[in-house]
Order: C-alpha cells, then sequence, then structure tokens
C-alpha cells in the first residue's frame, strides 16, 4: 500500500500508543537481556518469543510486509510509528532479529513464493527462530573463505562441517547457511551458495558457548552428514557470496526492508547522566570533576551525531557526494559509542566498581559492567569495526584492498 | 533529563539552501583553485578585488538582510553552505567578517545605521567586526577597549587583535565598554588614523588579520549601536561566529580529506599504493567518520540556528565537531605525505593552519564543551 491519509496513520499511531502503554509488560522479576545476542536462559528466551508474538498479533510487527505472507500490507510509515510507539514505552527486545530483520528482507526481496508463503509469517510470530551460520572457526573476518561443504545428492544437500559464534542457535529452527557447493570454482567466492537449512534434522547439532560474562548467547553448530533439501537454495548456486553480502547490508542497516521494532537497546547518553548524577567516586559527587564534566559532554555531542547523521541520511540533497556513506559508517560509529560510553559508566562508579551483577553493593545491579562486557558483543560481530573501516575505506573512500 | 532532551536539535534543509549549495559549489571550484589560493598567500590584500566583487554581485552579502535594507531577507542558515565551500576551497575573502558585521547591525543597529550600513554591506561592502583583546577572552562582553563620551562624540582607548580583514573593510564594528557596560560602536576606516592598522603575522596565510590600536580615535555619537540590545547583540554574535567558522572547517575537513585519498592512492611503497596499509587506510577513515558527523551537526545547527536554547547548544556542538574533524584530518594528512608532508608545498599544512587560527576566532574546543557542560549537566 503506498496511498494513505495523515488520518489513518495518526489513528494507527494512537492505536499504537494505547496498545504498548497497556501491554508492554512490568519487570518480569529477571534481568531481560538489552539485546538478541544475550538470550541465554529458557526463561529469557520464552518470555521474548511470547512478547514478539504479542506484538505481532496486535498488528504492530510486520506492518509494512505483504499481507498475503502475514504482514499488514500498509506502507512503512505505519510501522515505523508503532516502533517508536514501542520504544516510547520501553517495550522488551524482539528476539527473533535474524528472521525478522535479515532473513525476512532477503525473502521478500529475493525469495520465491514458496518460501514466502513457508517462512514470513512464522518469522513474524516467532513460531520459527531463525539463526545465521556464516562464520566459522576458522574462517570469521574472511567469510568468503568459509568452506562447510553441501554436496548436492538428487534434491538434498549433505552439509559437513562446522559454524560458529551462532546466535540463537540453540532455539533456532531454521538458518541462513553459507556453504561451498563448488570445491573447484575459479576463485573462493565464486563455490559459495546460500541455502535456508532446517536445524531440527539428524546430523546438526548445537553446543552452547560461555560469553565473556559467564552467561550464554550463542553456540557452535556442527554438521555430519546432515541432509537438507535443496530448496532451500537462494539465487543459484555459487551465487552465496552476493547473498550473504545484501544479507549483511539489512544486518548493518544499509538496507531496508525490516519488519519493525527492535532487537537491540540502544546505547542512551541520557541513561548515564542519570548515573553520573547520583554517583560518587573518591567520596565526591563526580559531577563536579570538571575531566568527568568534559567526557560526558563529548558523550552528548556523540549521541547527537549518531542521531543527526540517521537524520541527514534521509535529506538526499545533503549526502550527493557520497549516497551510501552514513549508512556504512552506522555501524561502526554506534557500536563503539555504545562500548565507550558503558566502559565511561563503570569507572564512573568508582569503588564500587568492583562489583558484579549479583552482589547487593552493586551500582545499578552491575547493569553496566555487564552491558560494557556485551558490548563488544556489536563491535564483534556483524563484521568486526576493523572490518568496517575497511569496507568505509574501500567502498566509499575508494581507497585500495588491504592485503 | 526532559530539559535536556528539548536542548538537542533536529535537521532539516530548505530549497534556498541547496540553491545556494549548488551555485557556491560551482562558483568556489572554479574561482578559487589550489593555484589560486597559493598565489594568493604572498598577496598584501589576500583576496582577489574583482572576485569580491562578483561575489557582491551574486548577492551572497545580502542573503542574511533584510529586504528592507537591501537584503535577500534569508537567515544565517542560507549563508552556511556558502561558508562551507568557500572552506573547502580555502576561498580567503571578507565574507565571514562583513556577515558577521550585519548580523550585529541587524540585531542592534538604529534604523537609521541599517539604513546607511546594512545597504552599504547588501550592495557587496566589506565589513568586519573588532572583538579580540590581549586578554584572548571569547566572552566577548569582557572588553577593555573603552569609549567616552565626549560632548556629542566617543573617544576610544585600547587595541582590538584579530580583527580579520580590517584594511579591506569599509567599516569596523567594535566592541568597547562605555558608562561600565559593553557597547557597539561603527568605525569607518577613514576614523582610523595613519598607523592604526598592523598586519598581524598569522599562522593561517590565507587570512589577512590586524591589530588595531584605538587610541585617539574618535567618532560622532550616532555611531554607537542601541546600547539596550547590545547584549543579545553579542550573544548571537558568538553564536554566528561560531556557525560560520564551523562551516569553512566542515568543508576544509573534506578538502584535506579528498587530498589525502588521492595521496593514499597514487603513491607506492613495498609495490603497493600506500592506501592499502591499514595503519594509513583506518585514521583516514576516521577522519572521514569525524566529518560526516561534523556536517550532520552542522546543518542542524543551521536549521536550529534562531530557536532559543537547542540553536546555542547545536551551534557549539558544531563547532566542537568541525575543528575537530578539519585539526585530525590535517594532521594526519602531513603524516601520510611522509616527507613530502612536512614541505611549504604540501596543501595539508594549509588546512592545519586554517584549523588553528579559526579556534581562535570565537573559542576553541575547550571553551565551547565548557559552555556546553554549563547548558546541558
Ligand atoms: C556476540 C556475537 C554474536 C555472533 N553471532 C553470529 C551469528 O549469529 N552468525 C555468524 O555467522 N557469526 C556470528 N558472529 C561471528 C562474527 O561475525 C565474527 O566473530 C566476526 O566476523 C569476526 O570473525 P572471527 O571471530 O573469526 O575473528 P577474526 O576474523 O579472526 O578476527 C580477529 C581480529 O582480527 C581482526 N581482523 C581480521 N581480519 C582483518 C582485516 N582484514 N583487517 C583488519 N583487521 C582484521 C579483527 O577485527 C579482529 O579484531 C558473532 C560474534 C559475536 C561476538
Amino acid at each position: 500500500m503506498s496511498e494513505y491519509s495523515q488520518a489513518e496513520l495518526d489513528e494507527y499511531a494512537n492505536d499504537a500508543d494505547a496498545w504498548f502503554k497497556e501491554n508492554t509488560p512490568s519487570d518480569p522479576g529477571f534481568m531481560l537481556p538489552l539485546t538478541f545476542m544475550e538470550v541465554g536462559t529458557d526463561q529469557q528466551f520464552d518470555f521474548l518469543r511470547d512478547w514478539q508474538r504479542k506484538v505481532y498479533e496486535a498488528g504492530f510487527l510486520g506492518a509494512a510486509w505483504p499481507k498475503e505472507y502475514g504482514g499488514g500490507g500498509l506502507h512503512d510509515d505505519f510501522q515505523t510509528a508503532a516502533t517508536k510507539a514501542m520504544r516510547k514505552h520501553n517495550g522488551p527486545i524482539l528476539p527473533n532479529a535474524i528472521g525478522l530483520n535479515w532473513t525476512g528482507p532477503l525473502l521478500n526481496d529475493i525469495g520465491t513464493h514458496d518460501h514466502k508463503a513457508k517462512y514470513l509469517k512464522g518469522i513474524l510470530n516467532a513460531e520459527d527462530i531463525w539463526c545465521q551460520g556464516f562464520s566459522e572457526p576458522e574462517n570469521g573476518s574472511d567469510l568468503g573463505n568459509a568452506q562447510l561443504r553441501a554436496d548436492r545428492d538428487g534434491d538434498a544437500y549433505v552439509l559437513n562441517g562446522s559454524k560458529i559464534w551462532t546466535t540463537l542457535g540453540n532455539y533456532a529452527k531454521y538458518m541462513i547457511l553459507l556453504a561451498r557447493t563448488d570445491q573447484n570454482a575459479p576463485n573462493k567466492y565464486a563455490g559459495l551458495s546460500f541455502i535456508l537449512t532446517p536445524m531440527k534434522v539428524d546430523g546438526v547439532e548445537t553446543q552452547k558457548i560461555r560469553k565473556l560474562t559467564g552467561e550464554y548467547g550463542f553456540t557452535q553448530t556442527f554438521f555430519t552428514d546432515a541432509r537438507v533439501p535443496t530448496d532451500g537454495l537462494m539465487g543459484e548456486e555459487g551465487q552465496g557470496w552476493k547473498v550473504a553480502m545484501q544479507t549483511l547490508e539489512y544486518e548493518r542497516g544499509a538496507r531496508g526492508g525490516q519488519a519493525g521494532g527492535y532487537s537491540m537497546t540502544e546505547p542512551d547518553a541520557f541513561e548515564i547522566l542519570k548515573l553520573v548524577r547520583k554517583a560518587q567516586r573518591d567520596g565526591n559527587p563526580v559531577l563536579d570533576d570538571p575531566v568527568v564534566r568534559d567526557q560526558l559532554v563529548d558523550f552528548l555531542i556523540e549521541a547527537q551525531s549518531i542521531d543527526l547523521n540517521n537524520k541527514r541520511g534521509r535529506i538526499p540533497d545533503l549526502v550527493q557526494d557520497h549516497p551510501m556513506a552514513l549508512p556504512l559508517m552506522s555501524k561502526l560509529v554506534w557500536t563503539e559509542f555504545a562500548r565507550e560510553v558503558n566502559q565511561f559508566a563503570v569507572s564512573m562508579q568508582g569503588s564500587k566498581s568492583a562489583y558484579y551483577v549479583g552482589d547487593p553493593n552493586a551500582t545499578d545491579d552491575g547493569i553496566w559492567t555487564r552491558a560494557y562486557l556485551n558490548a563488544f558483543s556489536a563491535t564483534i560481530g556483524g563484521g568486526t569495526t576493523q572490518i568496517q573501516h575497511n569496507i568505509v575505506g574501500e567502498h566509499v573512500l575508494g581507497l585500495p584492498k588491504s592485503h | 533529563m526532559e530539559n535536556l532532551n528539548s536542548n538537542l536539535a533536529g535537521i532539516g534543509f530548505s530549497d534556498e539552501q541547496r540553491d545556494l549549495l549548488d551555485v557556491a559549489t560551482s562558483f568556489c571550484r572554479e574561482k578559487s583553485p589550489m593555484e589560486k589560493v597559493r598565489a594568493l598567500l604572498d598577496d598584501e590584500a589576500g583576496h582577489d578585488a574583482s572576485i569580491w566583487q562578483e561575489i557582491g554581485e551574486l548577492g551572497w552579502l545580502a542573503i542574511a538582510i533584510p529586504e528592507e535594507f537591501g537584503g535577500v531577507g534569508l537567515g544565517l542558515a542560507e549563508v552556511v553552505p556558502v561558508a562551507e565551500q568557500m572552506g573547502l576551497h580555502l576561498f580567503a575573502t571578507p565574507f565571514i567578517s562583513s556577515t558577521l558585521a550585519a548580523q550585529v547591525l541587524v540585531k542592534a543597529g538604529t534604523d537609521e545605521q541599517k539604513q546607511i550600513f546594512l545597504t552599504k554591506i547588501a550592495g557587496g561592502e566589506a565589513a568586519t567586526v573588532a572583538l579580540i583583546e590581549d586578554s584572548g577572552n571569547w566572552d566577548l562582553g569582557a572588553t577593555k577597549v573603552s569609549a567616552a563620551r565626549e560632548g556629542d562624540r566617543l573617544a576610544l582607548t585600547g587595541t582590538k587583535l584579530l580583527v580579520c580583514d580590517a584594511a579591506a573593510a569599509k567599516f569596523l564594528i567594535v566592541s568597547v565598554i562605555l558608562d561600565g557596560a559593553p557597547a557597539l560602536v561603527i568605525l569607518e576606516q577613514s576614523d582610523l588614523p595613519e598607523g592604526a592598522l598592523r598586519r598581524e603575522t598569522i599562522v593561517d596565510e590565507t587570512k589577512r588579520s590586524y591589530a588595531v590600536t584605538l587610541d585617539g580615535v574618535s567618532v560622532p555619537i550616532d555611531r554607537l549601536l542601541d546600547v539596550d540590545k547590545t547584549k543579545d547583540a553579542l550573544a548571537h554574535l558568538q553564536l554566528s561566529g561560531n556557525l560560520l567558522i564551523a562551516a569553512e572547517n566542515c568543508g576544509g575537513a573534506m578538502s584535506v580529506i579528498q587530498y589525502t585519498v588521492d595521496y593514499l592512492n597514487t603513491r607506492k611503497q613495498f609495490g603497493k599504493l600506500i592506501g592499502s596499509y591499514q595503519a594509513v587506510k583506518h585514521p583516514t577513515v576516521s577522519a572521514y567518520v569525524n566529518y560526516e558527523k561534523s556536517r550532520s551537526h552542522l546543518y542542524s545547527a543551521a536549521y536550529s540556528f534562531a530557536e532559543q536554547g537547542r540553536g546555542e547548544v547545536a551551534t557549539r556542538m558544531a563547532a566542537v565537531q568541525a575543528e575537530r574533524a578539519i585539526s585530525f584530518a590535517a594532521d594526519r594528512s602531513i603524516q601520510f605525505h611522509g616527507g613530502f608532508g612536512f614541505t611549504y608545498d604540501c596543501d595539508a599544512q594549509l588546512f592545519r593552519r586554517r584549523a588553528i587560527f579559526n579556534a581562535a576566532l570565537f573559542g576553541d574546543e575547550i571553551y565551547q564543551k565548557r559552555k556546553l557542560a554549563e547548558l546541558l549537566l
């Protein structure tokens, strides 16, 4: 739907506001993850999956996806309004991030009718959790060198190898898999294919990996002669690299089509102000310290940079020189910002920074320290900060590739 | 926190801004190629009089002057793209100085002064503001230069420093202390005795700046701007200066980054283009990211400039980010040109020097951040 009246949009936005006001759950009594990469317990997972289903059923998720596949069939402005309401009322995150934010848009853009009919609704109502099988133990940043084998046998691919750092791997029903279908391709990229892969089949096993915080959140996934249907192939055989790159663009926010809502809470410079207003260091209020004040101003400027970059990106006349620059640098900028803000928050606590989650003396239940440790999920996952520098340098500034 | 949120500005871009950006982009590229910039370094005036006349004819000095005084009736938001493009080409003219003089008159000039002096600027005459003194105080009301009433005249004493374009200016607007309070006075070039102007040796050789000795200068009392409006005018001037300097710096940052990238894409060592080395590539990307942030802040400041509270926060943030952007980009540019970077011939130094000079005029990063802390924390 492209045409709509302002009155329709306003009514929808009001409904969304009222719904999130009414239905946003209060404190469940256990710590909720700040990002989908931090879903570590069944209790957290069940709670968030239930929440996502409710948001979808109320009509505030996938509002702009096609109606025939379970979406709302509305203009994207409607979903934007719903997401805004969700944020306003501090709704918990939506857990099925890989489905909502990158598999879904990919299916909508290049999937067949059968793909869309089979997968899209399950993504939206969180019935079918998705995970992403790109990274391997030996090939992370060098994704193009992925070695997991997919050998065609009739109407099945036989999978052998291993994927690692698989977020939500133990909860997922499906995986978007980057696999090597041709061992003799002329170059490493040409041998890759992109396959929608069921996880609950013989020969697929996941093993939880413990994170630096001591919690769980991702897995290693082992494939041993696992047979999966060839109709999960996206694009042609040998085009896997291209499809994977497109997927990463959704992931990094450089391409639109996401279902809406959010799967990560954004770094909030205002929250840190709250902390700093009450924090003491060395027996004194930290806000009296000019060094701290100077640093806080830096964070506020940076928070504004992020917000204004997003807004400027929507004004074509102000991005003429390098139209892709702002989207391509956004992940780099906000993930590093989140890490730095949280690190700063830790050091603001003075002697209390010694405590961790669980101690009664921990400031704000220790969330800052945990958030700082968790912040590396985003500076590493989805392509590291260093790789993002390469991307901006090569694709925006036109610098030569690094060797 | 509510308070903080309502202090943060958005961003927008008007049709007029876009049109001016288009025109300024091609005009500045054409009129200020690097050979020209280099040739003007040793020139006493520092700018080309015929091009300055063209700028007047284009009506750029009139942009933010009300229509009743011969202006276009827009605001500083529309001046920003012009200043940005000038900064991009190190295009040195009395444009910013004249625009600032006009802003003071708009805020605090009497009707008669506006009629006479705003009309002159709108018509293409150069003017400037004389603010800074030996104390280096950026709070513009804290002046030591004084004016005393002598009958129907004002007698001035003291010296102003860092008066940009004072020789080219047909008149100067000087901040003084009069009757114990800040005031603003218009001086015509002819009011200044021989030797009142001393050209200063400044770090940015593309610009021209003067020490102005005011001892013995006396002007008729009708050159005094409206004293009741002086405080607001000075506050406005502080922000206007910062906004236009931010624009110039932001443009300069982009330019020096492009200059660096061009070198990184041609110079080879160890058989490879140096741009392929990440120790060089990644800081260049950081410089570029700084620049993009700076441009977002700049156009947010332009957009919200007239808004109470928000305008000041946005302008000071823009000033900080732009100073950082050009300083870091130019600093790394010198380094990444190797031995050539150390030479006078390498353009990186021009931008590095520009950034240092600009920071001296309306408050550097440290100063802006202290102000922001007062406004936000
Ligand atoms: C929380 C989390 C969740 C994740 N979820 C998933 C998931 O669901 N699915 C999935 O497939 N993957 C996932 N990943 C994996 C992630 O994409 C990889 O960890 C990442 O791409 C880096 O690969 P690597 O771990 O092999 O590190 P390496 O590639 O070995 O990198 C090690 C270090 O070397 C640097 N480096 C490597 N190459 C270069 C280069 N060319 N230039 C400069 N520096 C370089 C890196 O920046 C890094 O600092 C997740 C990771 C994390 C942390």
